[in-house]
């Protein structure tokens, strides 16, 4: 992969400048702090070199210092969009490793806020991406403000089950740390038939669109063996035609009681992305629904009430346990040596893997494409830099 | 192919491995001497068909040295392979496996970042998450123990 | 009142009476795109937001002065004023009623199409004058696409020209007083189709903003203006905005002519007006943005050949009435 050094501008023998410009860490495009250093010849991009690490908090090391029931809390802070799935990863590993039994209520409940944290997710993303596409003074902004409307009303019911809208403390090992309060499995239903409603509404308002169309068709397209080769997962690998999901390939935390499709596109650009993540919205709501349908009775945790830092233990071995997010395959390669604390820990943060691949796919586009690209992809920087 | 032909398999081409035995839920790990770590990946991916690169990173066992783990997936049969290296005491080099899954790229680039493993093969190897003046390695066990923070381990 | 001073009042209380309505045009513009967005838009400043465009021009008037170093002082400074004059001019030759406007010159609406091509001067000196090599590629691009849907347009107002057979605006809002040429079967409508396409292209609204899509890496050419010759550019936009839409409810919607007595026709205008304009916005809020290249292909592949045939078309028609067909 040749990119020109950045500030070097190089002429070739036709005769054409390539241009490098920067598309530095703060732009408006919303997604966080990237850089990437375009090389360009005219209009299009021949070079991407992507920088991270500006959002690096060192999650490792850290995790190292904190015990089973501390760190959770900040694990949401790595894919900060969907935190409840991020602290999944963590908790699963140390379960695995300890032969934790969770309840089968704690693991309805982990389902609901999973689900609930995906739609959520995906509101922010299609948000987000509009305004990419058609900026902040225009039809971009209209479909963002619909889409944080509806996300509103999901963060208002977390934060009336964990008191927190955005980073949660809500999973811990051996369960979850709160029970549902009186009457919100009925404002959750009636929410998630709200959005049900609203998903329809968006979906048409773009898709009817030829503007919209000719802007994602055809553009940024992965091919099946790249996205295998890179490791990208997810909406991502769904769309390019590889039909993997975790939530049915290795099920965990109950999946398999329930009924949802998993929606595969074998187109492969920007619109495939999309669409899987469309229908992902209403398998996701059909979830939290059968999930409160047959929500037993019992305890939310195994190992409530922790008094003492020697209770956290956790027993020596390892474990990589992956979680399906939102942005693709979340994971946690956890040693543990017998103390309160890991040994090592290991974050594979799934836009990492994903933000690998915009160097093979970005060049040969047009400037304007990048943007459609990167938001197609994306990326949370929190998950990216860790 | 299940978990144990792939055991099988690689216990054939591979004698000098050390295979995990069978635990429920575990993907198949395997241990291999720095050597053959490069055929390992290339074995995977071309005879084992395990397509999928999840990630690389790298453990410091303090005195026994530092090891690199990586993790390989086959989607349609479901099956995982762990694949381990242990460089030995001292040891701060390993084959990169970037020219047979591009994945590998930026993994190796963060293991040199956070643990000074170079990759011999690479093509840019640089940091990746700190900045290119940091000096030292964050996660090996011998950086900063003498920072007034929590003791590190 | 003598003549000489007529002639200077008149331009006067017509160019005051325009910046008036710009600024509360872009009131109009904030709540009406708020309401599509279910919320509000401004409403502290004021009762309902009335007085935020006032405190708007305050703001823009009393901030610093910024300019780079190593801009091309005469070139960036007059660029704002050189876009502003000629989208003010263009209402010198609308007639808001019957015998009453600046100018009815009998060569009204080429007056009009000539004098608002060349702000595009203006845009390309605000961007070279700005020293920054991003102002200019999307100065260049900005110009590029003006001058593409500019043929369009023109084609797309000659036919109420060519169905009205004179080049006086005041002629042709007289022809519609028994119909409306947007009401004209197929041309008419086909006609304000392609006006209102090239109008929104011509002008840099969204959907083909591409000038402001460079904020998704740099901003456009007026990323070096701030306080007043930012104020002067937006207001020459949108006075131009504006400026079209009087255009297109005079050519295609009738001017003056409605119910009521004739001191209402200037109100009937104004109505017109507005509802064109929102059209353009509404549209602005709805569309994402399309890529550069598409925007050309549209314009050259698409709305140049449509109007065209259009023209030829109305030609036809024309001919085929006036010599006695039914």
């Amino acid at each position: 992969m040749s990119i020109a050094a950045p500030g070097r501008v190089e002429v070739d023998y036709a005769g054409s400048e390539r241009l490098t410009m920067n598309m530095g860490p703060q732009h408006p495009s919303a997604h966080g702090v990237f850089r990437a250093i375009l090389t360009l010849e005219g209009e299009t991009v021949v070079g991407v070199d992507a920088v991270i690490g500006y959002l690096h908090r060192c999650h490792e090391k850290l995790s190292e210092t904190l015990t089973y029931a501390q760190y959770p809390s900040i694990a949401s802070k790595t894919d900060y969009v969907a935190a409840m799935t991020s602290e999944f990863a963590y908790v699963r590993a140390a379960e695995q490793i300890g032969k934790i039994e969770v309840p089968k209520r704690a693991q309805y409940l982990r389902v609901i806020t999973s689900e609930l944290q995906r739609v959520a997710s995906h509101l922010l993303w299609l948000g987000t991406w509009c305004l990419d596409l058609g900026g902040a003074l225009g039809g971009g902004a209209t479909i963002f403000l619909y889409c944080i409307r509806e996300r509103e009303l999901i963060l208002d019911l977390f934060e009336s089950l964990v008191g927190a809208r955005l980073l949660y403390g809500f999973y811990q090992v051996g369960g979850v740390r709160y029970d549902l309060p009186p009457g919100w499995a009925k404002t959750c239903r009636e929410t998630v038939d709200l959005i049900d409603s609203r998903i329809t509404e968006y979906e048409r308002m773009l898709e009817d669109n030829p503007f919209f169309m000719a802007r994602v068709q055809g553009v940024g397209y992965i091919s099946r063996e790249l996205a295998e080769d890179v490791g990208i997962a997810g909406p991502l690998l769904r769309g390019s035609g590889v039909n993997f999901d975790l939530r049915r390939a290795d099920p965990y935390s109950s999946y398999d009681d329930f009924q949802f499709a998993v929606p595969v596109e074998t187109a492969g650009d920007c619109f495939a992305r999309y669409r899987v993540r469309m229908v992902e919205f209403r398998e996701s709501l059909k979830i939290v629904r059968q999930a409160l349908d047959g929500l037993p009775e019992g305890p939310i945790s195994s190992r409530p009430g922790l008094k003492s830092v020697a209770q956290t233990r956790i027993p020596k071995g390892e474990a990589y346990a992956r979680v399906e997010g939102a942005r693709g395959e979340v994971g946690c390669y956890l040693i543990a040596d017998g103390s309160a604390k890991p040994y090592r820990m290991k974050w594979r943060g799934a836009s990492f893997s994903n933000l690998a691949v915009l160097p093979h796919i970005i060049p040969g586009h047009k400037v304007a494409d990048v943007v459609a690209i990167m938001g197609s992809v994306d990326p949370v920087f929190g998950e990216v830099d860790r | 192919m299940t978990p144990a032909q792939a055991r099988t398999l690689v216990s054939e081409r591979f004698p000098a491995a050390q295979i995990e035995p069978p635990a429920e839920g575990a993907p198949v790990t395997v241990t291999v001497p720095p050597d053959q770590w490069f055929a390992l990946a290339r074995f995977a991916k071309d005879d084992l068909r395990c397509r999928f690169f999840s990630f690389l990173s790298a453990v410091d066992w303090k005195d026994q040295g530092l090891e690199v783990v990586a993790r390989l997936d086959h989607l349609d049969d479901r099956v995982g392979l762990m694949m381990k290296t242990k460089l030995g005491p001292g040891v701060s080099a390993c084959p990169s496996i970037t020219p047979i899954f591009r994945g590998a790229d930026w993994m190796e680039r963060e293991a040199y970042d956070m643990f000074g493993i170079r990759f011999e093969g690479h093509p840019d190897l640089r940091r990746i998450l700190l900045t290119d003046d940091w000096e030292g390695h964050p996660l090996l066990k011998s950086y900063a123990v003498d920072t007034p923070h929590p003791p590190y381990r | 009142m003598s003549e000489s001073v007529m002639l200077v009042l008149v331009p006067f209380i017509v160019m005051n009476a325009v910046i008036g309505i710009v600024t509360y045009v872009t009131l109009l513009e904030r709540k009406f795109a708020a309401r599509m967005q279910s919320r509000i838009g401004p409403y502290r400043v004021g009762p309902h937001g009335l007085l935020q465009p006032i405190a708007d021009a305050i703001k823009l008037m009393m901030k610093e002065d910024v300019v780079p170093t190593a801009a091309d002082k005469p070139v960036y400074n007059l660029a704002p004023i050189v876009f502003l004059v000629p989208c003010m001019f263009i209402f010198a030759t609308i007639p808001f009623a019957p015998g009453l406007g600046v100018a009815d010159l009998n060569i009204g609406i080429l007056f009009f199409l000539a004098i608002s091509s060349m702000e595009i001067v203006g845009l390309f000196m605000a961007g070279w004058g700005s020293n920054n090599k991003y102002a200019l590629l999307s100065a260049m691009r900005a110009v590029n696409q003006v001058i593409s849907y500019d043929l369009p347009f023109i084609f797309a107002s000659l036919v109420p020209v060519l169905l009205a057979g004179s080049l006086q605006l005041g002629d042709i809002a007289a022809a519609q007083s028994g119909l409306w040429f947007v009401f004209y079967p197929v041309i008419g409508q086909l006609a304000f189709i392609a006006f209102i396409a090239s109008t929104v292209a011509a002008e840099n609204r969204a959907p083909f903003d591409i000038l402001e899509a460079e904020s998704e890496l740099v901003a456009g050419f007026r990323v070096e203006y701030s306080g007043m010759k930012f104020a002067l550019i937006q207001l020459g936009e949108y006075t131009h905005v504006l400026g079209s839409s009087f255009l297109g409810a005079l050519l295609f919607l009738g001017a003056w002519s409605g119910p009521g007595p004739e001191w209402l026709g200037p109100v009937w205008f104004l109505i017109k007006a507005m509802f064109v304009f929102l059209l353009v916005t509404w549209v602005r809020w709805s569309f994402v943005r399309i890529r550069v290249d598409q925007i050309l292909a549209l314009s050259w592949k698409a709305l140049l050949p449509m109007t065209l045939l259009l023209l030829l078309a109305t030609a036809f028609v024309v001919v085929w009435r006036t010599s006695g067909g039914a």
